[in-house]
């Protein structure tokens, strides 16, 4: 295929996307989108998540020669997660705090801005984010040609994808309660669905789907409460798990009202499988009372999800971690592979087990340990529960040392990849363990108290993280990359034979993907806590883009400026990262790289 | 020391906070932009801005508010003049981060109210003490003076929520050890135009709850000025589960700060009847400082 014929289809294929608005259903047309590899139309590149592009120019040989074609700021200094959408000839970017939204034209040299767009803000939001000011990235529609993106003070937002214009903006989330929002919303057909962060301070958690065309509320299903306020029906299927079964135990699992403050927010990734017309995804830490003031399971926290997205009826829900103690939150990212004629979902939790689900029913098919987890020895698969480690349950009575992971779990948002060819999962970890200490005093909003202080340090081995290669079948490591400092950012991987993921240093790295050997790495402006993602260009090139500027819960002492004196400050990351400001300092810049020239077929 | 690299860690945040300027509540004060952080020296702010610089919540009667009602605000006024300055403010909810986005910021230098004890300031000596009180109505004819009474294990019970790091106030972690939690009820400290810190006094006030425990500077303010007679029992300075109730509280400034918090503590000392006139109006009740 020479340039010119590639270009050729490269436009026939705008067209198509532009013509079939009447034609094809909203989410076939979004799905078709998806299905191109040259673009990059949803947050996971397709809905499964498993950020796998079949694009195959830059390959196992070629990649040393991968070098900087552009790069982007976004002119915001604080943590960047995510990953930039390309629909057509045109990039869609987000940035943390104010959440600036920006069109990159790709099919002029050096991609300028087509329009900008800064979304008016409380700055009142930013104390209140718990782990930095990040925001996870945009949504797209197709059929609308408009981008969704959830603000940190509490609005969703739509704008119009070819002039940038603010199409409505409804709020979602009061962070004068303590509500923000972080997380990429997920389109499905006419529906934008959106979550919550802000566990800690009570929120009570829910996903809320909006319309697509114009904003207006169709439901909300929370994860605490009775049925039907969580959308637990007739037609949710009944739990394979005894504990997970029975009437309003959203209510039942916690002592009186504590429910109505009972976190469980929604701030990680969305999945959805078009057949089953299901979304999925995982709900947070059980809030605000500590521990033994909550006796019980504390249902629906640290549980996976599957709704319907027109509705928010439950299919099913499965609780992994109940009565936390740890702050395990659920919300990691459901993958959704299929295997020997099953329809699985993998889902790496902050409590240390990779679990492989049965996606029809919420039947748990493996469920090991990815980390040198001790908090509990094993999932029991009859039950479905945790067989705990007494003397690992943190307690205000008294000091809990050397838990494993630690609360910000052997892997926390960065999402892991999946390659559908070789059926293995790379996976990008933390390893960090903690200890919980007794007692100290604090204060807050005029009340002395003595609180427990959390420090965070390296786990066995000293390396902070490490990429893994995962069969999700055997429930076992098949390779491993250590890193000095955690894999806080997303991993990508191509028909290439190529992993990439980016290190809390800043480096992007691209290692082989049947070995985890290092083929190349670049040094990026800050420490990368983003997602790679790749496209085709106009130009018929592939590239590779990464968002750098470190930040988040693993980063925040570097982006918020907090010293390492302080080992418990950033709820304890400060103990495990405080050197992470001699690697690099803060930043926000997309950098995209290329080869010189499409390689000949 | 942990905060032995303090000025370091100052800079870098200092930084942080001018890109977005906090616009909490009520702006008029707000000194956040006015001093150039290079211009600086690394201690003595005080004595070359010439100025009270107070980091204050705007919205936590009655310790303080933005319009300058709470007794910390009238006992900033008094240490202000002793010191020949004027007061400003740099306001912020008192919730996590506090310390981080305004004292160790630089934009502000003094933190009016903090429990002795607590790491991330240099306290001056105490200036009073208190603890948590068992408040009910007068006409209900609770007794609790324990919190091993049998009563508190049929009651309806309030309590403040903090909820940070899993931790809550010490009387409700404290009933909680004897396995009191159903018929306990959390009323929020994350103030906002629904969630008021006279919430959990309004409470017994209404009968919603029979017993609430509150930090003593709260209960006795809001009893002052309840429609209904209120009995406050003070609950012992700790618990038999060895959790502390009662808490000596002081002023905080940054750990650099010495020859300032040295300044402050003379102060203290020389106001200190006008100081705990201040506290009686506000009808603070206060247990003997413990010697130091």
């Amino acid at each position: 295929m020479n340039r010119f014929t590639r270009v050729s289809s490269w436009a026939a294929m705008i067209g198509a996307l532009a013509a079939g608005a009447s034609s094809v259903g909203a989410q076939q047309q979004l799905i078709e989108a998806s299905k191109n590899p040259n673009q990059w139309v949803m947050t996971g590149r397709t809905y499964d998540l498993q950020r796998h592009s079949p694009l195959k120019q830059i390959t196992t040989a070629n990649v040393k020669d991968l070098h900087v074609a552009w790069s982007f700021s976004t002119g915001v200094l604080r943590g960047h997660e995510g990953n930039p959408l390309v629909v057509g000839h045109v990039m869609y970017l987000h940035s943390a705090f104010p959440n600036k939204v920006y069109a990159l034209d790709l099919a002029k040299d050096g991609a300028p801005q087509i329009w900008q767009f800064t979304p008016e803000q409380s700055a009142d939001a930013i104390p209140i984010a718990c782990c930095d000011v990040v925001n996870r990235g945009l949504a797209y529609s197709a059929k609308y040609d408009r981008l969704y993106i959830e603000l940190l003070a509490g609005d969703l937002l739509a704008l119009d994808a070819k002039t940038g214009k603010q199409v409505f903006r409804v709020n979602n989330a009061d962070y004068k309660k303590g509500e923000t929002m972080t997380n990429a919303p997920l389109v499905v057909g006419d529906v934008v669905i959106a979550g919550i962060s802000g566990g800690e301070f009570g929120v009570r958690g829910s996903v809320t789907a909006y319309s697509a065309a114009d904003g207006k509320r169709l439901w909300r299903g929370y994860s605490t409460g009775p049925d039907n306020e969580v959308l637990i029906t007739d037609k949710t299927l009944k739990s394979p798990y005894p504990s997970d079964q029975g009437k309003d135990l959203g209510v039942s699992t916690w002592q009186g009202d504590q429910w109505q403050r009972g976190g469980g927010t929604t701030w990680g990734w969305y999945s959805y499988d078009p057949e089953l017309n299901l979304f999925y995804y995982g709900s947070g830490n059980p809030g605000v009372w500590n521990p033994d003031q909550r006796p019980g399971d504390n249902k629906w926290s640290m549980s996976l999800w599957a709704r319907n997205p027109e509705t928010g009826e439950v299919h099913w829900v499965y609780q992994m971690t109940p009565h936390d103690a740890w702050d395990y939150d659920g919300v990691n990212e459901n993958v959704l592979f299929d295997h020997g004629g099953q329809k699985l979902l993998a889902h790496f939790d902050r409590n240390g087990f990779g679990y492989t689900l049965d996606r029809t029913t919420g039947k748990v098919i493996v469920a090991n340990p990815y980390g040198p987890v001790n908090w509990a020895s094993k999932i029991d698969l009859t039950t479905g529960r945790p067989v705990e480690n007494p003397s690992k349950r943190t307690s205000a009575k008294g000091n809990t040392e050397g838990i494993c992971p630690a609360a910000i779990g052997f892997k926390d948002q960065q999402p892991s990849s999946y390659d559908p060819d070789n059926g293995l999962f790379f996976v990008p970890t933390n390893n960090i363990c903690m200890d919980y200490e007794g007692v100290e005093v604090k204060y807050s909003a005029g009340q002395p108290y003595v609180g427990a202080i959390v420090r965070m340090f390296p786990g066995p081995g000293g390396n902070r993280g490490a990429v893994i290669a995962w069969d999700p079948i055997k429930g076992k490591i098949v390779w491993k990359d250590n890193e000095n400092l955690a894999a806080y950012g997303g991993t990508l991987n191509t028909a290439g034979g190529i992993v990439f993921y980016g290190t809390m240093e800043g480096w992007l790295k691209a290692v082989d993907a049947k070995t985890g050997k290092l083929l190349w790495k670049f040094k990026t402006p800050s420490g990368i806590i983003g997602n790679p993602m790749t496209y085709v260009g106009p130009d018929g090139r592939q590239y590779v883009a990464i968002l750098s500027g470190i930040g988040g819960w693993a980063g925040i002492g570097v982006a918020a400026g907090i010293g390492a004196e302080d080992p418990t400050a950033g709820l304890g990351a400060l103990g495990a990262f405080g050197d992470a400001g001699s690697y690099s300092t803060q930043g926000g810049v997309l950098t995209v790289f290329a080869l010189d020239k499409a390689p000949a077929k | 020391m942990r905060w032995s690299s303090v000025p370091i860690v100052v800079l870098v945040a200092g930084l942080t906070v001018s890109s977005f300027p906090p616009r909490l509540h009520a702006q008029a004060d707000t000194t956040t932009n006015e001093v150039s952080l290079s211009a600086l020296p690394a201690v003595d702010a005080w004595r070359t801005i010439h100025a009270l610089r107070v980091c204050g919540d705007p919205d936590n009667m009655p310790f303080s508010d933005s319009l300058r009602q709470g007794f910390e605000d009238k006992i900033a006024d008094v240490i202000a003049k002793a010191l020949g300055d004027s007061v400003t403010y740099v306001w912020w909810p008192h919730r996590r981060g506090f310390v981080r986005s305004t004292l160790s910021a630089r934009t502000c230098d003094v933190v009016m109210g903090l429990p002795t004890g607590y790491d991330p300031v240099l306290e001056t000596k105490p200036y009073y003490r208190s603890t948590y009180y068992a408040v009910s109505r007068e006409d209900r004819h609770i007794m609790i003076s324990s919190l091993n009474d049998p009563a508190l294990r049929t009651l309806q019970i309030g309590v403040s929520l903090i909820g940070e790091d899993y931790t809550n106030t010490p009387p409700s972690e404290a009933l909680s050890a004897r396995g009191i939690v159903k018929n306990v009820h959390g009323y929020s400290s994350f103030y906002d135009p629904e969630n008021n810190p006279n919430d959990i006094m309004n409470a017994v006030i209404s009968g919603t709850v029979d017993v609430a425990l509150v930090w003593g500077p709260t209960a006795g303010y809001y009893a002052k000025l309840s429609s209904v007679p209120l009995r406050l029992t003070a609950l012992p300075d700790s618990d038999s589960t060895g959790i502390p109730f009662a808490y000596d509280v002081a002023l905080g400034v940054r750990h650099s700060d010495r020859e300032f918090r040295d300044k402050l503590n003379e102060i203290l000392e020389q106001q200190h009847d006008e100081i705990q006139q201040i506290l009686h109006e506000f009808n603070v009740p206060m247990l003997p400082i413990t010697p130091h």
